[in-house]
């Protein structure tokens, strides 16, 4: 190794390093805000506390924004796997023009900006008369969480050997129980992980929900960007640090039904 | 069997007829809207928003911070890109858990975080100061260079990992041969790994640059309505200003940009792997 390839290969060591800490750097400083007692954001915090945490019981507004986050994300993901796997099939099996361009469509709302969807989208309710802010929002989110569907169920897919669905026939199985037996355990780690990485997609979005949320409907980011714009204190911290645990969490289930690098994979 | 095959196609139609009915159809009304106005196709509302020195301020404001978060990304991504297909064991579950962890995390969180640590008594501050690169404490939050560090840590992930797409496929044994052939090693990164890395690389930069370009929750946090873009003055023109005139105009153009850079992506890239 000449000492260029030494000096290029050190700095790539410490510039990852450097990365890893900045990457980190925003969840970190939640989690630490959200244990601190100061109200100012002082860091490192004088003292720990749970004081914060103590707080979002009683925060206005907080509870039926995640009670109604999670309602959305839910169904949205729910619907968004059966029509998305069903689509992912049709692509995987069908033998009509266009599979390829039918699959970029259903991707598409993840490259388009979410401001432009969600402002089309609200002018397309108004036209129709939808002003239910419940019922919009859920509709929209199934826009947002198909491409995390179709994406991962579709690669599952085209790696299934469907000659065992026949096997599976000639042993004896009615063609539901052959669909219920063999394809749907081949499937299952897609749908955990595309279910979880759409849902936390729809848990998270901002730019499309923002004009499907009325005085009572509101969802969680929301709801917390307008704590942050009225009265920003370590609360927010604690909540941020909640959906941070559950980001953990959701990555430790992923780690271990694919792996981190398949996770990784673009 | 013969008869499943072609009727099987038609398990895409749920699908299809949704995303066409709540999606492709409003976004194609949206486009359409601001083309007409009450006396057929018009396109006096461009005309005006070209017009305006303002506009073009706007516009400014979104490159000039899309290509600098970009630019940013590229030059920390390229190097971590590389790190992550070599490392093993213990520095890769690391290096892993940190580009996906943040990426499983709302921006909402990430930007209010960035607000806590670009304060004046910020963490970024205190380290500043503490190492003597600044005297005294300053402020970062709402300048531009708050909002590029903001930017550029929420989309790095997405330029690491198109770029490590294609390293990790890289034979290691190609620079080995390489460096028996004589050549050095200046040479051998821009005629061997650069070239190959090229699709990579170009996917990443389309990944944050529309990103980048269409980014609202964080400037709105990080800089405030002073600083207006794009994104964010669609935004303001829809929920603040009710302005939806100039509000559909910026969203045509933005919708344009997007699908341009998507398209110039994609063409650039399947020449880049030609090429390589």
């Amino acid at each position: 190794m000449t000492p260029l390839e030494r000096i290029a290969l050190a700095m790539m060591w410490i510039i990852a390093g450097c990365a890893v800490v900045f990457l980190l750097t925003p969840l970190v400083v939640t989690v630490a805000v959200s244990f601190g007692n100061s109200a100012v954001f002082t860091l490192p915090p004088p003292e720990w506390s749970l004081r914060w945490y103590e707080r979002l019981a009683n925060t206005r507004g907080l509870w039926p924004s995640i009670i109604t986050s999670v309602q959305i994300a839910g169904l949205s993901t729910l619907i968004s796997l059966v029509l998305g796997t069903l689509c992912a099939i049709a692509i995987v099996r069908g033998r009509f023009p266009g599979r390829d361009a039918i699959a970029t469509f259903l991707v598409s709302p993840l490259m388009l900006p979410g401001l432009v969807v969600g402002i089309a989208m609200l002018q397309g309710f108004r036209l129709i008369g939808l002003r239910e802010a419940w019922t919009s929002l859920l509709i929209a989110h199934v826009v947002i969480t198909m491409p995390y569907v179709v994406r991962t169920v579709l690669a599952a897919l085209s790696l299934f050997d469907f000659t065992l669905l026949d096997a599976a026939r000639m042993l004896g199985c009615s063609p539901a129980q052959a669909v219920r037996r063999v394809l749907v355990p081949a499937l299952g780690p897609a749908f955990l992980t595309s279910g979880m990485f759409a849902f936390l997609a729809s848990m998270d979005n901002y730019p499309v929900s923002i004009f499907f949320t009325d005085a009572w409907t509101k969802t969680l980011p929301i709801q917390m960007l307008q704590y942050v714009e009225e009265r920003p204190d370590p609360t927010i911290a604690a909540i941020s640090a909640g959906l941070i645990l559950l980001a953990v969490i959701v990555m430790i289930i992923g780690d271990r039904l694919v792996g981190l690098r398949k996770l990784a994979d673009f | 069997m013969k008869r499943d095959r072609s009727l099987i196609g038609w398990l895409a139609a749920p699908a299809v007829i949704y995303l066409v009915l709540v999606y492709a159809l409003p976004l194609l009304w949206l486009l359409a809207r601001s083309i007409t106005g009450p006396e057929g196709i018009t396109f006096a509302l461009f005309r005006d928003f070209f017009a305006d020195p303002f506009s073009w301020r706007v516009i400014g404001n979104t490159m000039r911070i899309a290509g600098l978060v970009t630019l940013v990304c590229l030059l920390v991504g390229y190097p971590v890109a590389f790190a992550l297909a070599r490392a093993k064991g213990m520095r890769q579950v690391v290096l892993l858990a940190a580009i996906i962890l943040p990426l499983s995390v709302g921006v909402v969180v990430k930007a209010f975080a960035w607000q806590v640590v670009l304060r004046r008594d910020g963490v970024v501050s205190q380290f500043l100061v503490g190492i003597g690169v600044w005297s005294e404490p300053q402020r970062l939050l709402f300048t531009e260079t708050g909002l590029v560090i903001g930017a550029a840590n929420v989309f790095l992930p997405f330029m690491i990992l198109p770029i490590y797409s294609v390293v990790k496929l890289i034979d290691p044994r190609l620079m080995e041969a390489g460096a028996t052939l004589g050549v050095g090693p200046l040479r051998r990164f821009f005629r061997i790994l650069l070239p190959l890395t090229l699709p990579g690389v170009v996917s990443g930069i389309a990944f944050v640059f529309s990103l980048a370009v269409s980014m609202f929750v964080i400037p709105s946090l990080l800089i405030g309505d002073r600083f207006q873009t794009l994104a964010t003055l669609t935004g303001r023109s829809f929920l603040l200003m009710r302005n939806e005139a100039l509000g559909s105009v910026t969203a045509t153009v933005l919708l344009v940009l997007a699908v341009m850079i998507v398209l110039l992506s994609s063409l650039l890239a399947r020449r880049a792997a030609r090429f390589s």
